[in-house]
């Protein structure tokens, strides 16, 4: 195919910026998703500051905010809004899924299937671009007039519609939508239609799965939000009543609205994305565990078809549990016994997949580098973050905790600690193959335990002040009776996250020196099984040196008598 | 009434709210349980199956029969406790309503960042509201030319209930949705423009309760705060009698 060799030669720009190589796409998607990883983060250092010494002048950052966001340097309760509805926006839909589908999508899964590039190369590049766009739009809200997005990263109207700054985010978020809607469809055809030979769907590695399912999810899932965005666009600025109910009455003024929409609809439409999207987070991460727990055990995955069956069934499920998010929001409370049946039934592939992972370490010859370290601890993280979502999903349960830190606490474990942790794994991992180097064991081991203990003392003591009703999104919870006990630890939770913010620096050290001190790697350094590791590393333009072949499946290690380690899928 | 918060959950002061928080702790024992499970195999796995110690990898077990018996053992726990107390509780607390001969009626009107309530007065009506009336010395838009307006007993950001006593709170807002938040009734529920929703709650405790907005609702959703005051039914008939007939009184406009 002829495909395949465009952008591989020809100018700087062919090659490095309008590229249509997969593997250069996915390393220009990784890039952009930390850059946005750390944007997220360094907004979530602003806000824990905010609430650990609320009203105290920002030290040092303090003088660069504008004074009508930040009088003397303090946060003001705007800019607060602001920076926690961009935190969510960006670490969900700019860093944690691009990163775990795009980045790592675009460059591994071709290579896992042995084909030279992906289906669709320059929809490819016209994917990343979009995504790019959206992205700086998304960013460049905040020094737009009306600023940033201020009704948090769900945006429920009517807030949505009166507050300034949502339209910038509805117009980037539809440059993002559309990108990923483009994604999905390559990865879809290109798993279907561009596999080896001899690479039967029951002989692709977990990690093609987790991508085949994820991009399915983000085919069915986005486009509703897409549409539900576009109205609550015409609601904004054309003074449509989509959302907007009759007699609205903001601040002592009659909203200049017809009404007979509905505030509602929208929590539908967006929680229809809005739940399936967490599968997009996971889903990737949990491919990534996969690969590096099998290759770390040396042993195949335990129980293989049940964890097939269990990301399709996850797959079919995440569409109709939606409203788990809307117990409280005055639906019906007959429907909530129905979402409640469908939440807990979702549970059980989720526990099959988790136990057959633990079960995987049985009987392994385990060894601990670092990306194993950090694919073990997505394990037990993953575990709390899972098990937390059980009260959150009763709806009985869910009336108290509903909007408390309990939720925050929830979704950080399974999203910071356990999906970035496994991104971490895959970084590790893949890096020898993206960049020809070993990255250094030594700091990869000091960066895990600072970041696993950090992220911990950062988010366990947020279930306790979420029990004690602290609710989420509060500009300053010790203003309220009841958070004022449990409003202090926030004075600890913020200095852990200072120390994660420092633990990052020994594995941004060790990346960018590595890239040229790191000691050189060979093909295939973890002796790994997976076709990406029977090819260069890194992989020329084309990716193999012959066309490749699957004789087996996927994790043959420790194979026959067991006498050799390792049988690599692509060896005959 | 600080003394009513802690590190864990709040004092309980409504009649549901000891159920709400037994179905948390039968989720929480299956929780825990659950996680040591797992994290007991986990640890002991990685001590005794680490690299370097003298044995052959086993490359058995490729079924997942522990996996299928891991998510079988889940959801006949989960079915137990939703069977069997979830989903009669949320019935109890959601799906059911007290009379309206019986219980105390509260309209909660919420707004940017205020919570409107207001009592039917002697009359036992609510008068008519319109959204053009509303001013800041009339926050809710009362129209006093309905005679079952000229009773009703309008204030902000305090409720009183009697102790004992069903009451029934019909909640909604004029502007953004807010949520109605009185921790010790394990109360929550949104307030969505357009809608009116009712809820149930009967105070088993005298006190001062926290009234909070747990939805964001804009740049002062931290400071829109009130006080749920529970009392006996003698002193709120004397309280309910001293604000009426109802001169309008203007809520903090924020």
């Amino acid at each position: 195919m002829a495909h395949g060799e465009e952008g591989g030669a020809g100018s700087f720009w062919r090659r490095y910026v309008f590229a249509t190589d997969h593997k250069t796409i996915g390393l220009q998607y990784f890039f952009a998703a930390v850059f946005f990883l750390f944007a997220g983060f360094l907004m979530m250092m602003l806000m824990r500051w905010q609430l650990a010494y609320p009203w105290k002048p920002i030290p040092w950052f303090g003088k660069f905010l504008p004074a009508r966001l930040a009088p003397n340097g303090s946060m003001g309760p705007d800019l607060y809004n602001m920076l926690g509805a961009m935190h969510g926006t960006v670490m969900i839909f700019l860093g944690i899924a691009p990163l775990g589908f795009a980045a790592f999508g675009n460059y591994v899964l071709p290579l896992q299937i042995g084909a030279r590039d992906m289906a669709f190369p320059r929809l490819n590049m016209a994917s990343f671009w979009l995504f790019l766009m959206g992205g700086i739009l998304m960013l460049s809200s905040f020094w737009l007039p009306g600023g940033a997005i201020q009704s948090g990263w769900t945006s429920y109207p009517p807030l949505s519609i009166i507050n300034p700054g949502q339209t910038v985010w509805i117009i980037a978020m539809v440059l993002i939508i559309t990108s990923s809607l483009l994604g999905a469809i390559n990865f879809i055809t290109t798993t279907l239609n561009e596999r080896a030979p001899g690479m039967s769907l029951m002989r692709l590695p977990i990690f093609v799965w987790t991508q085949l399912i994820t991009s399915i999810i983000l085919l069915l899932a986005f486009p509703p939000v897409e549409a539900a965005a576009v109205l609550l666009l015409m609601d904004r600025v054309a003074h449509t009543s989509f959302y907007v109910p009759a007699g609205v009455v903001v601040l002592g003024e009659a909203l200049n609205r017809s009404g007979g929409g509905s505030p509602l609809l929208w929590q539908h439409l967006f929680w229809f994305l809005g739940h399936p999207e967490v599968y997009v987070l996971l889903l990737p991460p949990l491919g990534i565990v996969a690969e590096v727990l099998a290759n770390g055990t040396r042993k195949p995955i335990y129980g293989y078809r049940v964890i097939v069956g269990s990301l399709l069934s996850l797959c079919l499920l995440s569409f109709i549990v939606w409203a788990h998010h809307q117990f409280v929001s005055g639906l019906f409370a007959g429907l909530a016994n129905f979402f409640l049946m469908t939440t807990l039934t979702i549970s059980i592939p989720v526990v099959l997949v988790v136990t057959c992972y633990v079960w995987t370490l049985k009987g392994g010859s385990i060894r601990f580098t670092t990306p194993m370290l950090f694919a073990l601890a997505f394990l037990p993280m993953f575990g709390i973050g899972g098990l937390t979502g059980l009260p959150l999903g009763t709806h009985v349960t869910d009336i108290y905790l509903h909007d408390t830190y309990f939720v925050i606490a929830h979704f950080h474990y399974v999203v910071s600690n356990g999906i970035m942790i496994a991104l971490f794994a895959g970084i590790y991992y893949w890096y020898p193959k993206w960049f020809g180097r070993m990255m250094d064991e030594r700091l990869g081991k000091i960066h895990f335990w600072t970041t696993i203990i950090a992220l911990n003392g950062l988010f366990f003591p947020m279930f306790i002040q979420g029990l004690a009703g602290m609710q989420r999104r509060l500009f300053d919870p010790g203003a309220q009776v009841h958070n004022r006990l449990v409003a202090p630890l926030n004075v600890f939770i913020s200095f852990m996250a200072a120390v994660l913010l420092l633990g990052q620096l020994p594995f941004l050290y060790n990346f960018f020196v590595s890239l040229w001190k790191g000691e050189k790697a060979p093909e295939n350094p973890w002796e790994a099984t997976t076709l990406d590791w029977a090819c260069p590393s890194p992989p020329p333009h084309g990716n193999f040196e012959k066309p490749p072949r699957a004789y087996r499946g996927p994790y043959e290690y420790s194979a026959g008598d067991g006498s050799r380690d390792c049988l690599p899928q692509g060896t005959a | 009434m600080s003394g009513n918060y802690g590190f864990w959950l709040p004092v309980a002061a409504s009649s549901y709210a000891r159920d709400l928080d037994t179905d948390f702790y039968l989720l929480l024992s299956g929780m825990v349980l659950m996680f040591f499970l797992w994290l007991g195999a986990f640890v002991y796995f990685l001590l005794r199956y680490r690299s370097g110690r003298a044995h052959q990898v086993e490359r058995s077990g490729r079924g997942g029969g522990w996996a299928l018996g891991a998510g079988l053992s889940i959801i006949v726990f989960e079915l137990a406790v939703i069977v069997v107390y979830s989903v009669p509780t949320w019935a109890h607390v959601r799906m059911w309503l007290p009379s309206e001969k019986d219980a105390v009626e509260v309209e909660v009107k919420a707004q940017q960042y205020a919570w409107n309530v207001r009592y039917p007065g002697p009359d036992g009506k609510f008068g008519r509201t319109d959204p053009k009336l509303v001013h800041f010395t009339n926050p809710i838009g009362l129209d006093f030319s309905d005679p079952a307006a000229k009773d009703d007993v309008v204030l902000a950001n305090e409720i009183h209930l009697p102790l004992g006593r069903p009451a029934i709170i019909r909640l909604s807002s004029l502007d953004v949705i807010h949520s109605l938040f009185i921790p010790e009734f394990r109360l929550k529920q949104d307030a969505v423009p357009g809608m009116s929703i009712p809820l149930w709650v009967k105070p088993t405790r005298l006190g001062t309760y926290d009234m909070v907005c747990a939805q964001l609702c804009g740049f002062a959703h931290a400071f829109m705060d009130g006080k749920v005051i529970v009392e006996s039914p003698e002193a709120f008939e004397a309280w309910l009698k001293s604000r009426a007939p109802a001169a309008p009184t203007p809520a903090a406009n924020f």
